[in-house]
């Protein structure tokens, strides 16, 4: 029983000994610290333990070296999705970011979101997100039945259920390229928003219709499908593949189709 | 001094967990102009953690199932402690509240035939927690906020409150400040409802995240209001132990109503030696019968494992204690079995616990559907909290509601898992129409009347500037008040360690006096850890008090020298107020006599 919980030795060599015991050594985290986007990098070295995250170190500097560290936080346990950072470059949440995956031999580079406005070293304005969500048109349900309910089957809920389990961390927005590169935020929702929209489209309850709005006022056709968003989602939805492929599809289908006319008027799902 | 911005509303909403976003969709749609502020952002309160589900007798899967049985297992599992109202108001309407959400866009987990599907919990008769795998959560959380950002509600995000404004015994408002840019704001109100959740960051290991800090009990109660049974902490009986770093974090109890079954070193099943009297013929008495419970066998009782978290937490630690632990000072927690008895078990497991699957994974490399999991108690709730009348959560203090977590009594002593998820639903429509419906007939309080109040919150939050970083270490202060709770103010208490935890208490209040910051209020972590040793200190002090006054064990409460219930303390709650020097004012009273009706559903499902 006991040695069922003994965990394999871990990639960065030297965390463990060879009994499992913790073996501190230290480490360096180059953090991006700054107001409004003017700043630079600053190097902190701090112990480090078997098992900890990104989070972890951030969180004893911060405690014993920079206690004006700006860094948002929640659960910390990846379920809130409030920690989305850029690590060596690649977007993650910070929380459940192991520092046995990374080189810990070099710097470890911990900057802010580039995609948002920058508040304050770690932290960035997120808010556009909040109000892009208000311009897509709530759930709007069918009438339940003569008991007051709805009958549906578990298939059939499995698809928005998919797109349900996006915890808003937002590092699709992030490394969108239409956003990040191109800064169409007033033309473009991003895949989060899809998302949400996939949500609610295949949501066999919803009797609501968002496809116009998509192509007129979202942009759904802006995606061209590299697939960033879905590399980095940390709860690893399907979002180009299940949600927004299916969505440009409808849309083609809809407005692009010669013979679409044929169905419009007629039950979307 | 620094200016500060003024906002006016009907109602102000604390807090955008559960509760609190129900309160303001309820009062919202009561026509009161509403203005929600939240510590964090939209989304991510600590609602958004909850994995099991939430208790509702629908009867979906068992017909048996009624809010008779629901009530009773409710006031059962709370030791008789309970307001019995709250008790009976959410028994009967967290059915529709469910559907509600559902009417909303929750999408919940299905029945065979189509139905919201409701799954096993401690303490709970039936199958009765609609959920959503182990994240529900989540998927309630962001149905209130998709829902509520359609309603016109005003969201203030990332926005702590210093102090509650109270005029004339009214509670007219609140003052605080924004963390991006570190403005100060004030909120003119005509009613106000906390919904602040709990205190779990007043001890070491918790489940509970940063904001936690006791601030709705605290606010409340330096604006005058009673609380009650502060000395029921939840511990809950599974948290992560290893690796260090992430002890603590919540592994759900819906691995229990599952299957899983919790061993100790010797590979015992150690929950079958020590059954309550009170739940010993409701509970299976061999491993086969336990197993066919998780499995829906409407014949066969619960498995020990799913006895109340109180008693399954110090089962865990009485094992450990005994040197049967894992090696990590746990217990395991063993899902894995399931392949015995399940062809295809590791994907049944991934697509009942997927975020259980995920976590241990990525955080401690174990892949559970191959490897029991090593856990044991962490802080996870409070029972105790502000003092609500059962029907419209209005405090003692006129003007001020409650709902959620930071309110107390429809959990007495124990809270059973999934009713709290119900809780937030039931109480905080409750709350909110009830806070709309009291706005309605008053007239607006002008700054000026409360004046002296919001300069005095200034210069309480501008002080740890002045010392500067030459001050105490903000989190280093937390850190030690953390450690000190859990060492004698946790899962097992004695009269003199508490003794010795309230004379440290007020050695850590003078050193909180001293703490200091450097930079400026934007966005400044030290600052806010600085501005919320308040609270933790004022909920870990009130903590402290009421389990020093309970010489008794019961629920949460656990007693090293006074281990058994006493009849006597079954019959009374601990209120506190702050008196008029200061301090807390503890006193006895007497639990009020329930009705007929309820004392017979009670008889029914002995």
């Amino acid at each position: 029983m006991a040695s069922a919980t003994q965990s394999a030795p871990h990639p960065a060599a030297g965390s463990t000994t060879a009994g499992g015991a913790a073996q501190p050594r230290s480490a360096t985290f180059r953090i991006w610290r700054g107001n409004d986007n003017q700043g630079g990098y600053v190097d902190f070295t701090t112990e480090v333990q078997e098992g900890m995250v990104v989070l972890d170190a951030v969180h004893h500097i911060q405690a014993t070296q920079a206690p004006d560290l700006a860094v948002r936080w929640n659960c910390k346990a990846g379920k809130c999705g409030s920690c989305s950072a850029e690590i060596n470059g690649m977007p993650k949440l910070m929380c459940m970011t192991r520092l046995n995956s990374l080189d810990l031999t070099q710097p470890v580079t911990i900057e802010p979101m580039r995609t948002f406005p920058h508040v304050k070293d770690l932290v960035t304005d997120v808010s556009w997100n909040y109000r892009t969500k208000e311009r897509i048109a709530p759930f709007q349900p069918k009438a339940p039945e003569a008991d007051g309910t709805w009958r549906e089957s578990q298939s059939d809920v499995d698809r928005p259920q998919e797109f349900r389990k996006c915890i808003e961390c937002f590092l699709c927005q992030d490394v969108c390229h239409v956003l990040r590169e191109h800064h169409m935020h007033d033309q473009f929702v991003g895949p989060r928003f899809l998302i949400h929209i996939a949500q609610l489209e295949m949501n066999p309850l919803d009797e609501g219709d968002r496809l116009k709005e998509l192509k007129d006022d979202f942009n759904i056709g802006y995606c061209n499908i590299t697939k960033c968003c879905t590399k980095v989602c940390p709860e690893g939805i399907h979002i180009t593949d299940n949600g927004i492929i299916p969505l440009k599809e409808r849309v083609v289908d809809r407005f692009y189709d010669p013979l679409g006319g044929l169905w419009r008027g007629r039950k979307k799902k | 001094m620094p200016g500060y911005t003024t906002h006016e509303c009907d109602v102000l909403v604390v807090g955008a967990g559960g509760a609190g976003l129900r309160a303001a969709i309820e009062a919202s749609a009561a026509g009161a102009k509403v203005a929600v502020v939240t510590k964090s952002l939209l989304g991510k309160a600590h609602t958004v953690m909850a994995e099991g589900g939430m208790a509702a007798a629908m009867g979906n899967v068992d017909d048996r199932d009624n809010w008779r049985v629901h009530f009773a297992d409710t006031m059962r599992g709370g030791q008789y402690l309970n307001n019995w109202r709250m008790a009976e108001l959410h028994a009967k309407e967290a059915p529709a509240r469910v559907k509600e959400l559902e009417s909303w866009g929750a999408i919940f987990d299905r029945t065979q035939d189509g139905r919201i599907l409701q799954r096993n919990f401690g303490g709970h008769r039936y199958p009765r927690l609609a959920h959503v795998g182990d994240r529900t959560g989540l998927e309630m959380i962001r149905t209130l906020q998709d829902h509520g950002i359609h309603q016109g509600i005003d969201f203030h995000m990332e926005t702590t409150l210093l102090t509650l404004l109270v005029s004339g015994g009214r509670c007219v408002g609140g003052f605080g400040y924004e963390r991006e840019r570190g403005r100060y704001l004030l909120f003119l109100a005509k009613a106000v409802v906390l919904a602040t959740g709990g205190i779990g960051r007043a001890f070491q290991i918790t489940s509970n995240s940063w904001e936690y800090t006791g601030d709705g009990q605290s606010l409340a109660y330096h604006a005058g209001a009673a609380l009650r049974d502060c000395e029921f902490v939840q511990f809950h009986p599974t948290g992560m132990v290893w690796p260090p770093s992430v002890r603590g974090i919540l592994v759900t109890e819906g691995v229990r109503g599952e299957g899983g079954v919790l061993r100790n070193n010797q590979g015992k099943r150690f929950m079958f030696d020590d059954v309550p009297e009170n739940y010993r013929s409701s509970t299976a008495d061999n491993p086969e019968e336990g197993w066919r419970y998780t499995q829906g066998d409407k014949n066969a009782r619960r498995p020990p494992e799913l006895l109340t978290r109180d008693h399954v937490a110090r089962c865990i630690r009485r094992e450990v204690q005994a040197g049967r632990g894992s090696p990590h000072g746990g217990v395991f927690l063993d899902i894995a079995w399931i392949k015995e008895k399940l062809p295809n078990s590791v994907e049944h497991i991934k697509k009942k616990l997927p975020s259980m699957y995920h976590q241990f994974k990525q955080l401690a490399d174990l892949d559970i559907t191959q490897t029991p999991m090593e856990v044991g108690p962490t802080t996870h709730y409070f029972m105790g909290g502000i003092q609500v009348d059962g029907d419209t959560q209005m405090t003692s203090v006129e003007g001020l509601f409650a709902a959620g977590e930071c309110a107390a009594g429809l959990h007495g002593a124990n809270r059973l898992g999934g009713n709290s998820l119900s809780d937030l639903l039931v109480f905080g429509k409750r709350a909110g129409e009830h806070a709309a419906g009291f706005s309605r007939d008053r007239a607006a309080v002008g700054a000026a009347a409360v004046q002296d109040q919001i300069d005095a919150a200034i210069r309480r939050a501008e002080a740890p500037f002045e010392r500067g970083t030459s001050g105490e270490n903000p989190f280093a202060l937390q850190h030690e008040l953390q450690e000190m709770m859990q060492k004698w103010v946790g899962i097992v208490r004695t009269q003199s360690e508490m003794e010795q935890a309230l004379a440290k208490l007020q050695e850590l209040r003078r050193k909180a006096e001293r703490v200091g910051v450097g930079g400026n209020r934007e966005y400044n972590n030290g600052w806010h850890t600085a501005l919320d040793l308040d609270s933790l200190l004022t909920v870990s002090e009130l903590v402290a008090r009421a389990g020093a006054e309970r010489t008794e064990s019961r629920g949460g409460h656990f007693r090293d020298d006074f281990p058994a219930k006493d009849e006597a303390w079954g019959k009374v709650n601990l209120e506190i107020r702050r008196g008029p020097d200061g301090a807390p004012q503890l006193r006895k009273v007497p639990v009020v006599a329930m009705p007929a009706d309820l004392q017979q559903a009670i008889e029914e499902n002995k």
